[in-house]
């Protein structure tokens, strides 16, 4: 099979899941009571033996998902994404990431795509968390296609992963046969007076906008979608902040540990320059709908314009 | 029952395992000794007698496994592993030294023998649960044997384990309560008291069975039993003695962690030798 469009992200993250599934029989899915959420249950339809649902239970998933592992299984779990990172951090940390062992874990609704489910529910600090984990790749993809893509990429490169995704809703950005890889970032727009990086459907939706309104204003910017937190596109970050000489990070997610933090790293050890964040500080989520939270938090392309000007200007 | 000779061969086995594991700790200066001794004779019976092993190929899939989830009994697996030729001698001396292979608690990646990494206590029982799923759905006629300690019966995540194991039946799963009454601080039942403990696990839809974690015949009877019950793991309230062989522990409060010099190991084997008539 291959990417079909979709209603969802969820639909085409089980499609994705379901191929993987079919060349590989070893292939398990764990979910924590959030099947009908995620849509597993299309998992569990086609692969009943496969599926497990461990109940209300996500430190204990995740160590038989390493158990399974042990034995050559290949599992995928998911949860929302506050409890398939923090609430289970020690067992990813140890059972997995120490360990060795492989094991694909799906953070769903991350940052203010929980919406709803409010603060409680509401991951801005998965990705810093994720980060510190040695050899864990993560990604967080920006449309339909780049999900199915990736969900396959981090499968193939084998060792474990933190796929970062919203459930609902759908978005495209990329064309059906278009190079989607790990570790590769994707250039969208390119101008010279600043660079703008963004992760995740919302932020680089927004900033696509943001770049229109830039171009009324006479500034030309560079839009990179990351998709992959790790490993990190550096080759791609080190070139347009060399050809823009200043670099915006938008990011759904809090700086302390985040992207935009580690991508100031890499610039201060190799190409210091001016640089500005679109991201969560000393803050927790809260209830809403995505057009409050996003203004709330400033993950709007106004924001993203100003302070991309901002930064222009300087 | 087990006959006289076979037990006569299995306590002389054990007796060589808890020298070992005395010299192994006193070779650093100290180290877990009361959670070490405590599971050798279930060591011994499952390693010489039990279990579907092959030193020569450690990580075959279609063998037995055994998963310390109290990882700091680590030094009493390394003996047992050791004895069994899992790696040379000479390694017992380099616990817990830079650069060792076999570090304060099981480690995975380190040592071969070692099917499952634990010491943060409550994770090993549950990729005990996913490692024995993961040998029924390989269709692999393989069993997995876990020991988690009465201390670590207060972690939460010992119970979502257990949850799980029943729910689904797992029936090639054994799991021990190395029950030795003492945890690092002290009494079990002076810091968080453990009480109904056969009702207790029997709720989690195991078959349940309390037994004298020394005597090789108890141990012998209870891994039968458990081979024998289908559609349910198996849950053994091992009761033990913290530090059992290692007489300057047996009875101490703080014999979670003791310092073993040169002097009283030997005088410590020599008392314990005495003790088992060898």
């Amino acid at each position: 099979m291959a990417f079909e469009k979709k209603s969802h992200y969820k639909e085409v993250l089980m499609d994705a899941i379901i191929d993987i599934a079919k060349e590989n029989d070893k292939v398990v899915f764990l979910d924590a009571d959030l099947s009908s959420c995620i849509g597993s249950t299309a998992f569990e339809k086609v692969f009943p033996e496969r599926f497990f649902n461990c109940g209300i239970a996500e430190a204990n998933m995740v160590g038989v998902a390493a158990g399974l592992a042990s034995t050559g299984m290949v599992p995928f779990v998911h949860s929302f994404g506050c409890f398939a990172s923090r609430r289970v951090y020690d067992q990813l940390f140890l059972s997995v990431g120490y360990t060795h062992q492989t094991v694909h874990v799906i953070g769903s609704d991350p940052g203010i795509t929980a919406q709803y489910n409010g603060g409680t529910h509401m991951p801005f600090e998965d990705i810093a968390l994720m980060r510190q984990i040695p050899n864990m790749a993560i990604v967080e993809p920006s449309d339909d296609y780049s999900l199915y893509m990736l969900t396959k990429a981090v499968y193939e490169n084998g060792t474990s992963s933190y796929i970062r995704t919203p459930r609902k809703g759908i978005n495209s950005i990329y064309s059906d046969g278009e190079e989607i890889k790990l570790g590769k970032a994707k250039v969208l727009r390119e101008g010279d007076d600043v660079a703008i990086i963004s992760l995740g459907a919302h932020l680089v939706t927004e900033s696509l906008k943001a770049y229109d309104i830039l171009k009324e204003q006479g500034v030309n910017a560079t839009v990179i979608d990351l998709l992959s937190i790790k490993p990190m596109d550096e080759e791609t970050i080190l070139e347009v902040a060399k050809k823009c000489g200043k670099v915006l990070v938008c990011e759904n997610g809090r700086y302390a540990g985040g992207v935009g933090e580690g991508i100031a790293s890499l610039l201060a050890k190799n190409y210091p320059c001016l640089m500005d964040f679109i991201c969560v500080g000393e803050r927790f989520g809260e209830v809403g709908n995505l057009k409050y939270l996003a203004s709330a938090f400033g993950f709007t392309a106004d924001n993203i314009a100003a302070k991309a000007l901002s930064l222009a200007k300087k | 029952m087990l006959s006289e000779e076979k037990k006569k061969q299995l306590k002389k086995t054990a007796l060589a395992l808890r020298e070992s594991t005395i010299r192994e700790i006193s070779a650093f200066g100290s180290g877990h000794i009361g959670g070490s001794m405590s599971i050798i004779d279930l060591l011994t019976y499952l390693y010489y007698e039990e279990m579907n092993i092959d030193p020569n190929d450690p990580k075959k899939l279609s063998r037995d496994r055994f998963v310390c989830s109290k990882g700091h009994a680590g030094p009493a697996v390394y003996a047992t592993l050791q004895s069994k030729g899992y790696f040379p001698q000479e390694w017992l001396s380099t616990l817990n030294q830079g650069g060792t292979k076999l570090p304060s608690h099981c480690d995975m990646t380190k040592t071969p023998g070692i099917d499952f990494t634990g010491g943060s206590l409550g994770q090993g029982i549950s990729a005990a649960v996913g490692i024995a799923l993961g040998q029924k759905l390989q269709k692999l006629d393989a069993r997995t044997y876990c020991v988690i300690g009465d201390g670590e019966a207060q972690e939460g995540q010992v119970y979502e384990a257990l949850e799980t194991a029943g729910a689904w039946g797992l029936d090639n799963l054994m799991i021990f309560l190395d029950n030795n009454g003492q945890q690092l601080d002290g009494y079990v039942k002076d810091i968080i008291p453990q009480y109904n403990l056969e009702e207790r696990y029997k709720s989690f839809g195991f078959e349940v069975a309390t037994i004298n974690g020394h005597d090789f015949d108890e141990i012998a009877n209870v891994i039968n039993k458990a081979k024998e019950t289908k559609g349910k793991p198996f849950f053994v309230i091992m009761n033990t003695q913290k530090s059992h062989g290692y007489i300057p522990g047996e009875g101490v409060k703080s014999n979670h962690s003791m310092p073993i010099s040169a002097e009283v190991c030997e005088k410590a084997i020599e008392d314990l030798k005495a003790r088992e008539e060898v």
